[in-house]
């Protein structure tokens, strides 16, 4: 287990790792994708309440969750860099942050977008997830602010970790306490917990979404990670061999 | 261990006793930031009533960031930074120290003349105490959450943009719990659940805090 | 006394740098560890990095054999750490500066005025540090040193802003404190002539 850990964390190994991984995770995904967009929006029968409109949600729910995953990744990323000294987590969290962001706000944008019929509003401040969202956001670029902000690229990692960490506490604290403000103001939630189960042909386009997201964003990643990696790593010896062998650092 | 609190606590208050204007300014900023609302909004006194514990909280965070930039900096540029990372006292301590110093010379005063601004907001007597008592551990919160950015961003010379973008996302949750509970209070409503969460957080800050403070300030001093 | 400072194939990368490269150096009571080079040379970085004020890319500092890292709090308390920046306040006063030092130390019981008039700086106790020339404030950084009372003395670059009488002062000082058992690392471009054993480590 040890020594499959410290082979993964090796750049070169990675590097080649991560290049064989991409298509398995990205083909998949994409096929998700397009069946679930497919029978999301054309298969799924209408809403009882919300008519067309909930078809949002098989592109805001994965966002939405993606955004919560990449700000994990981020974190453990930094925390095991920390521990562990280990290079490679700290480039795991770079990595992911503008991904994180990007997913961040296209729940943002999608929430608001359903928001509007719904609510009539394009912002609706009494919603607790979308206001957690929207600080999840700036947490976010206060990250790549910072990181952007120290030249020193090991500095620039052990800082940012530590502000992610801090993050990590503090998303549960807003979650909470955001929830708790709403509930002064009588929000309205788009989600009723307890109400109706939803139908599987509701349900299943919407799985189908969340797991297919879910897989490009792992490819998204990985596929960040390596760039971030060769960075990182241009000095070396394995860096300068692979880009003068034959086949050009594939 | 709580020698190397006292002695960092005593110096930094002995140093902010021979420079007033740097404990004098947040506190004029304060007072100007909640002269402008009225200016801008209009002196309805409904809607100043209405508005007024948020607006003292928003004033008072900004406040306590302004502040917080310079926590660290002279430390830094003099060199006593170093010192104090290489001291024989735990380094957590020495830390809290400072943001205790810090506290007492920019959150304390803060509280105490919060209830001057609020009486041109017509808040009443006892609203006025909820507001000292949540501003109290507000910004207790603050200037420990605000010491973890300031360790973050103490070598950069970035100012307080982004350290402002750094700790305001943190310290949302603190302005939420505190003026809302203020409002709460306005309204004769129930208002003791955000005390307790404010508390709460202040506990938690002052035992967490000053961790992730002394790594970050040994991180960035390299 | 059995203090022992050794480091082993020390690695430093800054930035793109790599500053130096399996160093090694072992110090024992009594001995000075002198460290040349030229400016910009990593002088400055090993020190920092012995007083572990920078994290080394590898290799391992011990203190009394074992590894620093895993007991920060007893070395810090060993050493003292004199560097180009004296870390004094300069709105403080000399003798208010180094009350703070002393109360850093709880345990130490050394008289702040006779530290002072050993090194002639005893008349300007009540002086802003602010108000007094570099080489005065250098004394004032000596008389810290002095206070710390620990085995083992960090010093960059002590001559800095000394007059000759000041360099003779300091090289008298490590001197005696080698004399008494201490250890010091020093980093300096002048020549040093001091009557103990030096291990040179070039950069």
């Amino acid at each position: 287990m040890w020594k499959w850990f410290h082979k993964l964390a090796s750049p070169p190994h990675f590097y080649r790792l991560a290049a064989t991984l991409i298509p398995w995770l990205a083909v998949p995904g994409l096929m998700l994708i397009a069946y679930g967009a497919y029978a999301g929006l054309f298969v799924a029968p209408e809403d009882y309440q919300q008519g067309d409109a909930f078809r949002i949600i098989y592109v805001h729910v994965p966002s939405a969750y993606l955004s919560m995953m990449a700000y994990m990744f981020m974190a453990f990323g930094g925390a095991i860099g920390l521990i562990w000294r280990m290079k490679l987590a700290h480039a795991v969290g770079a990595a992911a942050a503008p991904i994180g962001a990007a997913f961040t706000f296209l729940a943002l944008v999608t929430g608001s977008i359903w928001g509007r019929p719904m609510w009539g509003t394009w912002w609706e401040w009494g919603d607790p997830r979308l206001t957690s969202e929207l600080i999840l956001l700036f947490l976010y670029f206060g990250y790549m602010a910072l990181r952007s902000s120290i030249d020193d690229t090991a500095k620039a990692d052990k800082a940012s970790a530590v502000l992610a960490l801090v993050g990590v506490v503090n998303v549960v604290i807003v979650h909470y306490s955001v929830e708790w403000w709403s509930s002064l103001h009588q929000g309205q939630t788009l989600f009723k917990e307890g109400g109706p189960a939803m139908d599987a042909s509701m349900l299943y386009p919407l799985l189908a979404m969340i797991l297919g997201f879910t897989l490009v964003f792992g490819a998204l990643l990985a596929r960040r990670i390596r760039t971030e990696v060769l960075y990182r790593e241009r000095r070396t010896r394995w860096v300068r061999e692979m880009i003068l062998s034959p086949e050009g650092g594939k | 261990m709580v020698a190397g609190l006292v002695a960092v606590t005593r110096r930094d208050l002995l140093l902010a006793w021979k420079r007033p204007g740097d404990v004098l300014n947040p506190l004029f900023f304060f007072a100007m930031v909640c002269t402008l609302f009225p200016l801008a909004v209009g002196p309805s006194p409904e809607q100043l009533t209405f508005s007024g514990p948020g607006v003292l909280w928003v004033a008072a965070l900004l406040a306590a960031l302004l502040s917080l930039n310079s926590l660290f900096l002279g430390d830094h540029e003099d060199g006593s930074l170093d010192q104090l990372l290489v001291s024989a006292q735990p380094l957590p301590m020495l830390v809290l120290g400072k943001t205790l110093a810090h506290w007492l010379t920019s959150g304390l005063p803060l509280v105490l003349i919060s209830p001057v601004l609020a009486l041109t907001y017509r808040m009443p007597g006892n609203v006025m105490g909820v507001l000292m008592l949540t501003l109290l551990l507000g910004t207790i919160c603050l200037s420990l959450l605000g010491s973890i950015g300031a360790a973050l961003t103490v070598g950069l010379n970035r100012g307080t943009a982004l350290l402002g973008l750094l700790i305001l996302p943190l310290a949302m949750p603190v302005l939420l719990l505190g003026a809302n509970t203020v409002s709460l209070a306005a309204g004769n409503e129930m208002y003791t659940t955000g005390v307790w969460a404010l508390a709460a957080y202040a506990v938690a800050a002052i035992s967490l805090a000053p961790y992730a403070t002394a790594a970050a300030l040994r991180i960035s001093n390299e | 006394m059995t203090a022992k400072l050794s480091g082993s194939d020390l690695t430093l990368i800054r930035g793109e740098r790599c500053l130096f490269e399996g160093l090694s150096f072992a110090l024992e009571p009594g001995q000075l560890l002198l460290l040349e080079g030229e400016n910009g040379s990593g002088k400055t970085s090993l020190m920092r990095a012995i007083a572990m004020l920078l994290s080394l890319e590898s290799g391992e500092i011990c203190w009394n054999g074992e590894p620093v890292l895993s007991q920060r709090q007893e070395y810090h308390g060993a050493l003292v750490w004199l560097a180009h920046r004296t870390g004094l306040k300069g709105d403080l006063t000399l003798v208010e500066n180094l009350r703070f030092e002393n109360a850093l130390r709880p345990q130490n019981r050394i008289d702040i005025d006779e530290v002072l008039s050993r090194l002639g700086i005893g008349r300007l106790k009540s002086l802003p540090v602010r108000s007094l020339s570099a080489g005065q404030q250098r004394r004032v950084a000596l008389a810290r040193m002095l206070l710390a009372d620990v085995p083992l003395w960090l010093l960059d670059e002590p001559f800095t802003n000394l007059d000759r009488n000041g360099r003779l002062l300091v090289m008298q000082l490590v001197e005696e404190h080698l004399d008494g058992g201490g250890l010091c690392v020093m980093a300096a471009h002048q020549d040093v002539s001091v009557d103990a054993l030096v291990k040179r480590v070039s950069l």
